[in-house]
């Protein structure tokens, strides 16, 4: 599979990794050049030898998208820190470059809920955070009862 | 009507003035704390302080029962995406996206927010507008019916000067439909001979413009028809 990653923060170089070790083609794609150092953080190698590919730009920009390999893109996910380009990225990929599959993570839950429901495949940190302490703290009042 | 500008910068406190002075009920959105408790000094009620971004904000402004919502921030996600929740999801009639970068307007027509207003655009049409020299004038874009208007001074070195209408082979998808000379407008005929000077009108499918520079164009190849 053709991996195509916006936003080399955390969440994207940790996927990044371990998409790329489980064997599959990689590409990174963020504004800020120093992210690449993110993406070998741990790793003997630089992110090149073992076969990534890493482009400056926006998801904005159509030339970073097509440079960055969107064309062959078999899933794409919308990682920058911004909720608002990561909806509209996402939107591009799905329409525009008809990517199989494209995932946006949305930080806000209310929008991560309507922009699932319009058939974009979304991720909510927040919500899963707010489920599970919704279960941390039933799972504790269950045991102070027992 | 009752209308929603999000951001209050220079543009949308203006708009929100104007609007006011028209008898239109207005909410002004705005982001930036600091920024809205200048507006706020003027404005009063007719704005409120929240990222419009959020859904929660925007029900708050009553956006359920608004006509139409204008999105003129600095920023062009937030234009584009604030315009396509008020039209989707709270089934707003009528939006306005202010598009501040002009590289990023397919995008919002990707996003069906139209229509869409960019500053860079006006301008450059202007210019092209009045530099005739600049080559092709556009006069009309009709973006929906897929057609648009064209106009073009014909140089001395023009392909076509001397020619008669009737042996021009036009791309297909065009058709001159008027001639400019001396200050009057006619409709040609095929019997008509191109002069140095005419302005000629021609209506096209977008994407024939380069066809029609070529044909139009100074014999010498080069694009400009000054």
């Amino acid at each position: 599979m053709f991996i195509l990653i916006v936003g080399c923060g955390r969440v994207g170089s940790s996927l990044a990794r371990s998409m790329l070790s489980e064997g599959h083609e990689v590409s990174c794609l963020d504004e800020d050049p120093e992210s690449h150092t993110r993406l070998e953080v741990g790793l003997d190698k630089s992110w090149e030898d073992l076969g990534g590919q890493f482009t400056v730009g926006t998801g904005l920009e159509t030339d970073a998208l097509l440079a960055a390999g969107i064309e062959k893109a078999d899933a794409f996910i919308a990682a920058t820190n911004g909720d608002n380009t990561n909806i509209v990225i996402s939107q591009i990929a799905q329409r525009r470059y008809e990517v199989p599959n494209v995932i946006a993570r949305i930080l806000d839950p209310l929008r991560a809920e309507w922009y699932g429901q319009q058939g974009l495949h979304t991720i909510c940190p927040t919500r899963v955070a707010i489920d599970m302490l919704e279960g941390a703290v039933r799972e504790g009042a269950r045991r102070e009862v027992a | 009507m009752y209308i929603i500008v999000v951001g209050a910068g220079k543009v949308g406190w203006n708009l929100a003035r104007e609007l006011l002075e028209k008898n239109h009920e207005v909410t002004v959105i705005e982001s930036n704390r600091r920024r809205y408790l200048t507006v706020e000094q003027e404005l009063e009620h007719n704005v409120t302080y929240g990222d419009a971004s959020e859904l929660w904000v925007l029900e708050r402004a009553g956006i359920q029962r608004a006509d139409m919502v204008i999105a003129v921030t600095g920023d062009d996600e937030d234009n584009m995406l604030i315009c396509q929740v008020a039209r989707e999801k709270y089934e707003v009639e009528r939006i306005i996206a202010r598009v501040n970068n002009p590289r990023n307007r397919p995008h919002f027509d990707l996003l069906g927010v139209k229509p869409s207003v960019s500053a860079t655009d006006l301008i450059l049409r202007l210019l092209e507008h009045e530099v005739p020299e600049y080559g092709l004038v556009h006069l009309l874009d009709l973006q929906e019916e897929q057609l648009e208007i064209i106009e073009m001074l014909l140089g001395q070195d023009s392909r076509v000067t001397g020619r008669r209408v009737g042996d021009l082979s036009m791309p297909e998808g065009s058709l001159l439909i008027s001639v400019l000379r001396a200050g009057k407008g006619f409709v040609p005929s095929a019997d008509t001979v191109l002069e140095a000077g005419d302005e000629v009108l021609a209506v096209l499918d977008p994407g024939r413009e380069e066809d029609i520079k070529e044909l139009f164009g100074p014999a010498n190849g080069g694009n400009g028809t000054g």
